[in-house]
């Protein structure tokens, strides 16, 4: 009870017990490391070197096997030969075409989708209501996967643009609309009463309380299922499109020219890539307050 | 009477069956007091504060402050919580106007005010840092300052050193003093540190636990506050007094409830 009491003397028949624990006790080293630190930041030369090895060491390896094993260009082309197709697709101004028929779905897709999904996902953190009203529903079509839709899509809105930005929207309206709910959850309590106090009503707490504090969860999410949004293209361009970057992909598949395919599939990595960087970006310089570090 | 507390119950509904948390308050706080209502766990005390608040409703029994029947939270009562709340994309200043500005409060205006209430809590040189770059006693100055720009009747406080370290604590007391005595405003103030009830109120209302209720009212009569006084036997005398109570009905509540 008191911690304040000293430990029991050697007599105790108790101290026979507690002394031998301590035999019991193994010693194990703890070897100092750089590599393997858990939940720590390494050295920046060293973080940039492995940065520039994760990209470099995948390229050499490619160039090193079709160079120095004979491996038919049908099924893995050279870097040289991906190269020049590129040269060869830009110059003919099919990849530009294609690229921005995929940037095109992808856009107004997820803008679409963004643009509904937001305000719904805001509105389902805010009010327990409307939460109990859509959570079921959206956390079951949430499992079904947006491509098996597609022979519905097909069926109800023909062939052409609408069914393809349909996809997009429905792979991306349920998730994003959720993660932006769970967002709004982080909001401390506290704070929406502090404002209650100072004289605000609920839609005062909702619009400049509760938007500005999910604003980067906003942005987070959205990043998240943009990713999907470049998958779901892809898809997408599988029904009767006549251009795209997934389109291309599996025309050249048909005609085995792996050298485009690898084209394609490099174009739609690095303009992924773009557009994560492209938010993370937006979320330093308009959310500075919410960044981890100073 | 400024501020008063009228035979206030508060029942919460449990899997168990109702839970008396407040039974049969009654507080009378009259304008420029520093009241501080002392219990530990279980005495309802944020609770209590919460109906004064009008962020929750009395299950019986009515708050009135000027006569008035409090039904809602409003900006008459400046409330600084336990957690930090300022804003965290808002700058010191911004934070300290946000209140007049939900009030409507023309730009101009609001601006002079929360900045004369900025250099009352001494942080007119940090008003354009953000939050994060405060440490616990500035955020809790800033939270000070955003009640007080709306020149409230009443200073609400539900335990708002807490979270502090206790250096940063004893120094938030003298300011405490300070501002009380500089403004004249009425602070109710929750706590369980009894130290820091005896040194900051003129009278204090201890709280017996499960349920709470009022169990003694207590009126302090320091020869001054100065952090010194905490060292002169009548301040000793006030908080064993206050400790004993506290334990007593702690004891009798840990045998109630076995």
């Amino acid at each position: 009870m008191n911690p304040g009491s000293s430990p029991p003397p050697a007599s105790d028949p108790d101290s026979a017990v507690t002394s031998s624990i301590r035999e019991l006790i193994k010693p194990k080293p703890f070897r100092p490391t750089v590599f393997w630190r858990l939940g720590e930041e390494i050295p920046k030369p060293l973080q940039t070197g492995l940065m520039i090895t994760s990209l470099a060491l995948p390229l050499v390896l490619w160039w090193a096997v079709t160079t120095l094993v004979k491996i038919d260009p049908v099924f893995l082309p050279s870097p040289g030969a991906v190269l020049a197709a590129f040269g060869r697709l830009w110059q003919s101004g099919d990849l530009l075409k294609d690229t921005l028929a995929s940037l095109g779905r992808v856009g107004v897709g997820f803008f679409l989708s963004a643009l509904v999904s937001i305000p719904i996902g805001v509105l389902m953190g805010s009010f327990a209501s409307i939460r109990a009203l859509l959570e079921p529903l959206f956390g079951l079509v949430r499992y079904m996967p947006a491509p098996a839709f597609i022979p519905l899509l097909i069926l109800y809105l023909g062939i052409g643009e609408p069914p393809k930005i349909a996809l997009i929207f429905m792979g991306t309206f349920f998730f994003n609309t959720l993660m932006v709910m769970d967002a709004v959850k982080f909001v401390p309590r506290d704070l929406i009463e502090a404002t209650y106090m100072l004289g605000g009503n609920r839609r005062e707490v909702l619009t400049q309380v509760i938007l500005p504090h999910v604003l980067p969860g906003i942005l987070d999410a959205s990043r998240i299922n943009l990713a999907a949004a470049w998958q779901l293209v892809i898809v997408s361009e599988l029904i009767a499109a006549t251009e795209g970057l997934g389109r291309r992909i599996s025309v050249a598949g048909r005609f085995l020219r792996t050298d485009e395919i690898f084209v394609g599939l490099i174009v739609i990595g690095i303009i992924g890539l773009s557009f994560d960087l492209l938010f993370q970006y937006l979320l330093r310089i308009t959310c500075k307050w919410a960044n981890q570090k100073r | 009477m400024f501020l008063q507390i009228t035979n206030l119950n508060k029942v919460f509904p449990t899997s168990h069956g109702p839970l008396v948390v407040l039974k049969d308050i009654n507080m009378t706080i009259a304008e420029g007091e520093f009241i501080c209502a002392v219990g530990a766990s279980g005495s309802g005390k944020t609770t209590l504060l919460r109906q004064i608040a009008g962020l929750d409703h009395p299950s019986s029994g009515e708050v009135r402050i000027d006569g008035q029947r409090i039904k809602g939270p409003g900006p008459d009562r400046g409330m600084v919580f336990q957690h930090y709340t300022l804003y965290p994309w808002m700058t010191v200043q911004a934070n300290a106007e946000f209140g007049l500005k939900l009030q409507g409060v023309p730009k101009k205006q609001r601006r002079e005010q929360a900045s004369y209430y900025l250099s009352v809590v001494g942080l007119s040189s940090y008003a354009n840092l953000l939050p994060k770059q405060l440490s616990g006693g500035m955020k809790q100055r800033v939270a000070i300052a955003r009640a007080l720009a709306s020149e409230p009747k009443i200073l609400l406080m539900d335990e708002p050193f807490g979270a502090l370290d206790l250096h940063t604590r004893e120094s938030m007391h003298e300011f405490m003093i300070d501002l009380w005595q500089r403004t004249g405003i009425t602070v109710f103030m929750i706590t369980h540190d009894v130290e820091e009830a005896v040194f900051l109120s003129s009278r204090i209302y201890a709280l017996g636990s499960r349920p709470g209720t009022v169990r003694r009212e207590m009126i302090i009569n320091l020869p001054d506050r100065h952090p010194l006084v905490k060292r002169q036997a009548i301040f000793h005398d006030y908080r064993d007094e206050l400790m004993d109570l506290l334990r007593q009905h702690g004891q009798e509540a840990l045998a109630m409830a076995a």
